[in-house]
């Protein structure tokens, strides 16, 4: 479904990502590790086609199509979904609103039928209910006043309703309490399934336990140094990351 | 390309972009000749069939408007040539015989005009509820509802039929709020109002229905000058919709209209606005002047009276809804969203002048430019020294969509009373690059994107409009729709 091949990004003048290679197929969870500065935000927001992240060499195929050929909206449409590390705050817009815009706009690109306020709304809160989230998220504005963890799990609310192809979900269990990074990796495993495909950027090796990748990627400077089982961030937890650090 | 660059095309398509309502209809006008002098204040007088007392009402207007021709305000925030007002129309009616008696007497063409704006006068009569008085040009065309609105002993209808059918009330309250000598373009309305709305709710009465009028400016060169009278009697309750439109013109057309509102003990008028007047081409050439004076008086104790208004058009807006808060306990709002793009300027506000005890006033700004459109918000809350307990509330919010537009801020506070409590906050914002590249990660457009941000900006104010206007308004704030892509 995903296919990296030797990418290189330089963002404001200093070269990050120095030839990732990575492959998904569809109905995997790929977890991908490293310590900070590593580039793990930037190989999400490259996928995703943030301005300022523009790939320098490589490409990326996506289902078969040049992904970085694509703009934001398209890639979203195509079912690529990026669960933000940094949640954005938009005043004055219903949670709701802004949802149903979304899914409407890749409901429209897919030829089909916009969904009714009435049908969203039952959808919402179905989805609400799985993921033990309180109705009340539908009407509160876009992150505004959210905390850290609202805002996490808003995002995986959001993945839950898009349903993508591909969610790629940048370090979405920092900062979360046992509870909420279980619901969280809930939410996850809700939509594990043959025909999507996961990209789990983490820090820590704790979302892994309740939401087993079936592959683990060490990101260090800019390559990918190692690929491993479960096993590898078990490993990764007890040694530290050290050993990838100095390597390079 | 840069996000920002991307912001301003997608502007540019939401505001600039097409006008939408630039088609002209041919009808043959009935013009007065060119320029203004007592003769043509006769000849309108005289076209009305008026009462004397109104025409000299008129020509003192007009004495009072020749000396005061030194007069015309320069202190607003915005530039242009000089006006000719020799050089223009005064009168414009759509030659017809008779008074059309109901919608099936209305010429068809003016019909069909009034579809392309989205509003069927005959499906609105029989679906939406919403009783419409059109003024086309200066005359009133149709008037729905009338008959119903009668049995509850409402009065809603041309001023110009007020005039003959309820004199007692348009001579009492004429003038009684804007007087003549009020300011350059008033005084200028007062000598040569065409037509407008009349509107009075008897004692207790709670308006049944919005009541709703379509102005629309459509032969060239004529200047429009509403004078609209609404008069809530003790209790009464009326919501009033008004919007606006002009074909697309090369030369500038001068809108000066008057609105007048009085609200007795008790009573509740609230006045809301889309005005979407052509705001000239991209390079700033044409669009309307919309000079206008609106005003309200809550003369009686626990009145109300709100403005609500949604400036997306014209090329120049001078225009302050204000309120003056008189009964005791009377409360006084303003909401406002104001768009500049391209070459537009605006410099809007409302006036709050607290005179009774207790009295409260609210007043919620938001002006958001882009292209090269300069906005300015003028405000004045002025407490005199009897109102004790005066409150007021103020926000103003800019939001700046580019490089070259400018949103510039100036409210006067004058507090006359040491109990009055004061308070005004103000921001300015600009749309950025991370909302952008979220709504954009959510599979939304740039324009989409850039219509839900703003219309998030502005809900505050959109959420005070009546359902049938809040969804024309949310639509005139992204036409984004229109050929914003490709």
């Amino acid at each position: 479904m995903l296919e990296i091949r030797d990418l290189h990004t330089v963002v404001d003048g200093k070269p990050i990502l120095r030839g990732v290679n990575l492959k998904i197929v569809a109905g995997e969870v790929h977890a991908v590790m490293g310590p900070n500065g590593s580039g793990k935000s930037t190989l999400a927001y490259v996928l995703a086609g943030r301005e300022g992240y523009q790939a320098d060499r490589g490409e990326v195929l996506y289902d078969g199509k040049m992904l970085l050929e694509l703009t934001p909206e398209e890639r979203a449409r195509a079912g690529l979904f990026l669960a933000f590390q940094y949640p954005v705050e938009i005043p004055g817009v219903a949670n709701a609103t802004f949802l149903r815009t979304a899914v409407n706009a890749a409901r429209s690109a897919r030829g089909e039928e916009e969904l009714s306020a009435m049908a969203f709304l039952k959808e919402a809160r179905t989805k609400l209910k799985q993921l033990r989230m309180d109705e009340s998220f539908l009407n509160r504005q876009v992150n505004v006043g959210f905390s850290g963890g609202e805002k996490k799990r808003n995002e995986i609310f959001q993945m839950a309703m898009l349903e993508p192809r591909l969610a790629v979900l940048d370090e979405t269990d920092s900062g979360l309490d046992i509870d909420a990074l279980k619901i969280v990796a809930d939410g996850i495993n809700r939509l594990r399934g043959a025909g999507r495909a996961m990209l789990v950027i983490t820090h820590y090796q704790r979302l892994l336990d309740y939401t087993v990748p079936d592959r683990v990627h060490v990101l260090a400077e800019g390559r990918i140094v190692r690929s491993g089982g479960k096993e590898l961030a078990i490993e990764l937890e007890k040694k530290g990351y050290a050993e990838f650090s100095s390597a390079a | 390309m840069s996000a920002s660059v991307e912001t301003v095309k997608s502007v540019e398509a939401a505001t600039g972009g097409e006008y939408k309502y630039g088609f002209y209809t041919d009808i043959e006008s009935e013009l007065a000749p060119k320029g203004l002098n007592k003769d043509i204040v006769r000849f309108i007088s005289a076209k009305k069939e008026e009462p004397k007392w109104l025409l000299d009402w008129r020509l003192k207007a007009f004495q009072l408007w020749l000396n005061s021709a030194a007069e015309e305000p320069g202190w607003a925030n915005v530039r242009y040539a000089p006006i000719d007002y020799q050089d223009a129309y005064y009168y414009a009616a759509p030659k017809k015989g008779e008074t059309p008696k109901s919608l099936d007497e209305v010429d068809p063409v003016l019909l069909e005009t009034y579809e392309k704006l989205g509003i069927p006068l005959k499906e609105q009569e029989l679906l939406a509820g919403v009783a419409v008085d059109a003024v086309f040009d200066s005359v009133s065309v149709a008037t729905t509802f009338k008959g119903k609105l009668g049995e509850l002993g409402i009065v809603f209808c041309p001023i110009s039929e007020a005039v003959k059918t309820h004199p007692e009330l348009v001579q009492k309250y004429l003038g009684s709020v804007v007087p003549a000598a009020d300011n350059f373009y008033a005084t200028l309305n007062s000598a040569v109002f065409s037509d407008g709305s009349f509107v009075y709710i008897p004692k207790g009465v709670r308006c049944p229905m919005e009541l709703s009028t379509y102005f629309r400016i459509n032969a060239a060169e004529t200047g429009q000058f509403e004078r609209t009278l609404i008069i809530a009697d003790v209790g009464a309750h009326v919501s009033y919709l008004e919007g606006c439109t002009a074909p697309m013109r090369s030369e500038h057309q001068l809108h000066a209209a008057v609105v007048e509102l009085v609200a007795l003990d008790d009573a509740e008028i609230k006045y809301s606005t889309v005005q979407n007047w052509y705001p000239g081409d991209k390079e700033g050439r044409g669009g309307i002047y919309n000079f206008v004076t609106k005003r309200g008086a809550c003369r009686g104790r626990n009145s109300k009276i709100s403005w609500t208004q949604v400036e997306t058009g014209s090329a120049i807006t001078w225009k302050y809804p204000s309120v003056i808060l008189q009964g005791d306990h009377s409360t006084g709002e303003f909401y406002s969203v104001a768009i500049t793009n391209n070459y537009q300027q605006a410099d809007t506000g409302t006036k709050m002048i607290h005179i009774g005890r207790n009295t409260s006033s609210t007043i919620i700004s938001k002006g958001i430019s882009a292209g090269h459109g300069q906005q300015t918000y003028r405000g004045l809350v002025r407490v005199l020294g009897k109102a004790d307990n005066a409150r007021n509330y103020t926000r103003c919010d800019s939001l700046l969509i580019g490089e070259k537009c400018g949103g510039h801020t100036v409210p006067y506070i004058e507090a006359k009373n040491r109990t009055a409590k004061i308070e005004h906050e103000a921001t300015t914002s600009k749309i950025s690059d991370d909302q952008l590249f979220y709504c954009r990660q959510r599979g939304l457009s740039d324009e989409d994107a850039v219509s839900l941000i703003v219309n998030g900006f502005c809900k505050e104010v959109l959420q005070k409009l009546p359902m049938e206007f809040a969804v024309e308004a949310q639509k005139l704030l992204g036409i984004s729709l229109e050929g914003a892509v490709g």
